[in-house]
């Protein structure tokens, strides 16, 4: 599955379209950026209620495919264009994590 | 010229401190322990700085206004003021900014606001250990020029810098961070300290926890510490 397979009327993309070739091959959910960056795999979606630009340079030391944002929540404007300029695809979703994960599991199947 | 301090200093406002941090039993721990000067750093709340202020003022001890925010990313930042108004508008600003969470005392502990008699006047209602509507940056612009903010322990694992947001990013008027007195070293950690300048207070909760005489600041006049952690 590509990162612009995810894409729909739920999963928004918001920032990063440069990079929505990617190939997703698992997903991590987790918001403590310091864990993300020791355990996360490379390849996964992220999902995570985090928004400072920080989020964008852990996804590129990790090699991650795109961030998922989550309830609603609003990537900070610097973030925005520090994910234009690496190609970081940033999806805004509306529901909670757990609801992104399951239909993200659905997808990835 | 040495300078004896303790910045990070929780009084009975905080839930998670004592009853007994009244502003006398603070103010007197600090003078029995020597310290020059001290700051009240209380949780998204400035509801007792006034009554320290007072009580330094008297006995001789250089206070300095300050506040212990927790951003929205729950990184706890220590804001220090030059001027006690500005830090009055900022707890007030950083409280309404809370979401509406009533404390619960039985869980939380008392949220006791105190007068300089160490009467109780008033408890703030909502938790204060809850986080601001304000991100890390949001909180760093908010202080450029009335103030220093610090990020706070930044060695812990929970509400610090390091681990919350992965590392420090680069904000140009960061230039202090706070370490733990028991600093637990790791790599990146000490490759973060490098590049600021380092204080180490004691975050007291307990009376019997506020610094000895240890930490200091070499400076040539005691009213500069403020602008010491911003340059």
């Amino acid at each position: 599955m590509k990162v612009k397979d995810i894409l729909s009327h739920e999963f928004t993309l918001v920032a990063g379209e440069g990079g929505i070739e990617k190939e997703v091959s698992n997903v991590y959910v987790c918001d403590l950026l310091s864990f993300v960056m020791s355990h996360v795999k490379s390849g996964s979606a992220w999902v995570t209620i985090q928004t400072h630009v920080n989020v964008i340079a852990v996804a590129v030391m990790t090699d991650i495919s795109c961030i998922i944002i989550c309830e609603g929540e609003k990537l900070d404007e610097n973030a925005k264009e520090k994910a234009d300029e690496e190609n970081i695809p940033v999806i805004a979703f509306n529901g909670s994590s757990f609801e992104a994960a399951v239909k993200l599991s659905e997808m990835i199947k | 010229m040495k300078f004896y301090y303790d910045l990070h200093i929780h009084s009975s406002l905080s839930p998670c401190a004592d009853d007994d941090m009244t502003p006398n039993n603070i103010v007197n721990m600090a003078l029995i322990k020597g310290l020059d000067v001290i700051s009240l750093t209380d949780h998204n709340s400035t509801k007792n700085v006034e009554a320290v202020h007072e009580l330094c003022r008297q006995k001789g001890i250089k206070f300095i206004p300050g506040i212990e925010v927790q951003t929205k990313e729950e990184v706890h930042v220590l804001c220090y003021f030059f001027d006690i108004l500005d830090c009055l508008n900022f707890g007030e600003m950083i409280y309404n900014s809370l979401d509406c969470v009533k404390n619960n005392k039985y869980l939380f502990g008392n949220q006791l606001i105190m007068d300089k008699d160490d009467n109780i006047v008033d408890e703030a209602e909502k938790l204060l250990l809850s986080s601001s509507s304000f991100s890390v940056d949001e909180i760093f612009r908010m202080m450029d020029g009335i103030g220093a903010a610090v990020p706070a322990h930044i060695d812990r694992t929970s509400y610090s810098i390091i681990s919350n947001l992965g590392f420090i990013p680069d904000i140009s008027n960061l230039k202090t961070v706070e370490v733990s007195s028991s600093l637990i070293a790791n790599r990146i950690v000490d490759e973060c300290i490098k590049k600021y300048k380092r204080l180490t207070s004691s975050d007291a909760h307990h009376l019997g926890h506020i610094s000895e005489r240890v930490n200091c600041f070499d400076l040539d006049d005691l009213n500069m510490v403020v602008d010491w952690m911003c340059k």
